[in-house]
C-alpha cells in the first residue's frame, strides 16, 4: 500500500513551496517541528496538500489539516485516509 | 525649520521635502542602475525579436525584453513558486534601491517605512499559466498562490513583507502614468510622518495572453525592424514597442536622510495629474501645475523626459504642450525610453532614474532611432549622441497612462 514518508513530504514541500534559507528539512527534529517554524505558511500547506491530494487520489479533510501543525502530525493524517482507501 | 505660512510649493505649512536616496532598475537595456545608465549613454537599445514565447504567429514580433536576469540570483527559494516575473523583477530592483540608500529598514521605526507601486498588468505571466491549469485539467490544479500573484498589489505586498517596511503602503493604477502617480502618493505619506518609501513601478507581461492585450490596444508598431520600429516624434513614426522593466526609487523626508547622513540624487520638487477632456488633452496643464508645485518658472526647466508616444496624433499632442510651455524648440527634450520600449508604469519611473542620473552626471540622455523630429513637432530633440555643455539643475518629466491620465514630475538636483 501507498504510504507517504518524511522525506515525500519534504520533497514535495520543496517543490511546492521553495524551501526557506536557514532551515534545515533533513534535521533529525523536523518531525516535531513547527511548519511555520520551517517556514511554511498556510498557503504553503494549501498548494502542497492540493499536489499530495492529486497524486495520491485522495481527498483530506480541510479543518483536520489546519490542525496537523506539525510534519509528524500532517503525515498521520494523511497516511491514515490512504490506509482507510485500502481497507475499503 | 519654522512653518512658513505661505509656501511657495503650494505644500501644507511645514511639509517635508521628499529627497530620491536609492535607485534600482531593471531595464531590457541593463540590469542595475549603472549598467542601465551606461548602456543608455552609449545609445544601447534593449528592443529585439521576443524570445520569451514563440511569437512567430502574432503581427507584433518586437519586444523590450529583459536578457539575462536569474530568478534565483534574486529571489529567495521559498518566494520562487508563488511570483511572477514581474514581482521577481520588483524584489530586485527594490533590493538595489535600498541597498544603494544605505537604508535599513530594521533601524527605522516600525510603521516609518512603506511601500507604493505603480502597476498596470499585475502578474500576467503567472495567470496565465494558471487559467491553463484550470481549463485543461481543472480547479485542483490551479496553484493556490493564484489568489494573490496575479494581483495589481503584489509587487508592494511582497517588497514589504521581504523588507519588513510595514507603514503606509499600497499601489497605483493608471497605465502610463502610474509610474509618477505612484510617487506622488509616496511623497504623500511621507508629508503624512512617514520618513522612508520605497516607490515607483516595474511592469512585464511579456507572455501569450499580455502580448493579445497589448494587441488589442492597437497602438504597437507592426514594423519589424528594432531600429525602426519605435521612433518617438518621428515623421515615419506608426506605433510603439512594448517592453518589461522599469525602476523602484527610494524615497525620504529630506530631514532625515541628512540626519542618517544618506547620498541625495535629488528631490522630487513638484507633481501634477491631469485628466484629458473629450478632445482636450491636458498634457500641458499638469506640466504647469506640476512647475508651480515646485515654485518653479518654465524658464528654470533645463530638459525634459518626454511621454513619447510614437504614435503621430499623439507626438503631436505632446510636442504642443511642451512648446506651449516652452516655445517651439524652446528647452532640450529627450526620451531614452526608444531604447527599452514602452514600459506601462514602468517607464516614467525609469525616466525618473533617468532625470536623477543626467542631473548628477550633468548629461543628457539620447533619443535614439530618430534622427529628426517631424516638421509638427518642433522639438529640440537630443538624438543621436548624448548632450553636456548645459548646466542640468531641473528636469520635467511627462507621462501618460491609456485612458486619459496624464502626470508630470519637476525633479531638482540635490
Amino acid at each position: 500500500m501507498r504510504h507517504l514518508e518524511l522525506t515525500d513530504l519534504t520533497r514535495l514541500l520543496r517543490e511546492c513551496a521553495g524551501e526557506d534559507e536557514g532551515v534545515d528539512l533533513d534535521g533529525d527534529d523536523v518531525l516535531d517541528t513547527l511548519f511555520l517554524d520551517l517556514g511554511y505558511d498556510s498557503l504553503a500547506l494549501l498548494q502542497t496538500t492540493g499536489r499530495i491530494e492529486r497524486e495520491y487520489e485522495i481527498t483530506l479533510d480541510e479543518e483536520a489539516i489546519d490542525e496537523a501543525e506539525t510534519p509528524r502530525k500532517y503525515l498521520e493524517l494523511v497516511n491514515r485516509v490512504l490506509s482507510a482507501r485500502v481497507t475499503a | 525649520m519654522t512653518a512658513p505660512t505661505t509656501d511657495p510649493s503650494g505644500a501644507p505649512a511645514g511639509a517635508a521635502t521628499a529627497v530620491f536616496t536609492g535607485v534600482g532598475v531593471t531595464a531590457p537595456n541593463g540590469l542595475g542602475s549603472e549598467a542601465w545608465w551606461q548602456a543608455v549613454l552609449r545609445g544601447e537599445s534593449g528592443i529585439r525579436p521576443l524570445t520569451r514565447f514563440d511569437a512567430s504567429r502574432y503581427p507584433v514580433r518586437l519586444a523590450g525584453e529583459i536578457p539575462g536576469f536569474v530568478d534565483a540570483d534574486h529571489v529567495p527559494s521559498r518566494l520562487l513558486p508563488q511570483t511572477d516575473r514581474v514581482t521577481r523583477l520588483s524584489l530586485a530592483a527594490a533590493k538595489e534601491a535600498l541597498d544603494d540608500a544605505g537604508a535599513d529598514p530594521a533601524q527605522l521605526p516600525e510603521y516609518g517605512a512603506g511601500v507604493v507601486t505603480a502597476s498596470s498588468a499585475g502578474g500576467y505571466e503567472f495567470g496565465q499559466r494558471e487559467l491553463e491549469a484550470l481549463w485543461s485539467k481543472g480547479g485542483q490544479h490551479v496553484s493556490a498562490y493564484q489568489s494573490f500573484a496575479w494581483f495589481y498589489a503584489v509587487n508592494s505586498g511582497q517588497i514589504s513583507i521581504r523588507h519588513g517596511l510595514r507603514g503606509p503602503s499600497g499601489v497605483i493604477v493608471t497605465e502610463g502614468a502610474g509610474g509618477l502617480d505612484a510617487v506622488a502618493q509616496a511623497r504623500r505619506q511621507l508629508r503624512k510622518g512617514a520618513t522612508l518609501m520605497v516607490t515607483g513601478a516595474v511592469d512585464a507581461s511579456l507572455c501569450p495572453w499580455g502580448w493579445a492585450a497589448h494587441l488589442a490596444e492597437g497602438r504597437m508598431s507592426h514594423v519589424p525592424d528594432p531600429a525602426r520600429a519605435y521612433l518617438p516624434f518621428d515623421a515615419e513614426a506608426t506605433g510603439h514597442v512594448v517592453g518589461e522593466g522599469g525602476a523602484l526609487l527610494v524615497l525620504e523626508d529630506a530631514e532625515s536622510a541628512r540626519a542618517r547622513g544618506a547620498r541625495t540624487y535629488g528631490s522630487f520638487a513638484g507633481y501634477a495629474a491631469t485628466f484629458d477632456g473629450p478632445d482636450t488633452p491636458r498634457l500641458a496643464d499638469a506640466a504647469r501645475l506640476a512647475l508651480a508645485d515646485a515654485g518653479l518658472a518654465a524658464a528654470d526647466v533645463d530638459v525634459v523626459f518626454a511621454d513619447a508616444a510614437g504614435e503621430r496624433a499623439a507626438d503631436r499632442a505632446e510636442a504642443e504642450a511642451i512648446t506651449a510651455l516652452f516655445g517651439p524648440r524652446g528647452v532640450p527634450v529627450t526620451a531614452p525610453k526608444s531604447m527599452t520600449g514602452r514600459l506601462l508604469s514602468g517607464g516614467a519611473s525609469l525616466d525618473l532614474a533617468a532625470a536623477l542620473f543626467a542631473l548628477r552626471d550633468q548629461v543628457i540622455p539620447p533619443t535614439t532611432g530618430t534622427a529628426r523630429p517631424a516638421d509638427d513637432c518642433p522639438l529640440d530633440l537630443v538624438t543621436g549622441a548624448p548632450r553636456t555643455g548645459t548646466a542640468l539643475r531641473t528636469a520635467l518629466v511627462l507621462a501618460r497612462g491609456r485612458g486619459g491620465f496624464n502626470a508630470a514630475a519637476v525633479v531638482r538636483a540635490a
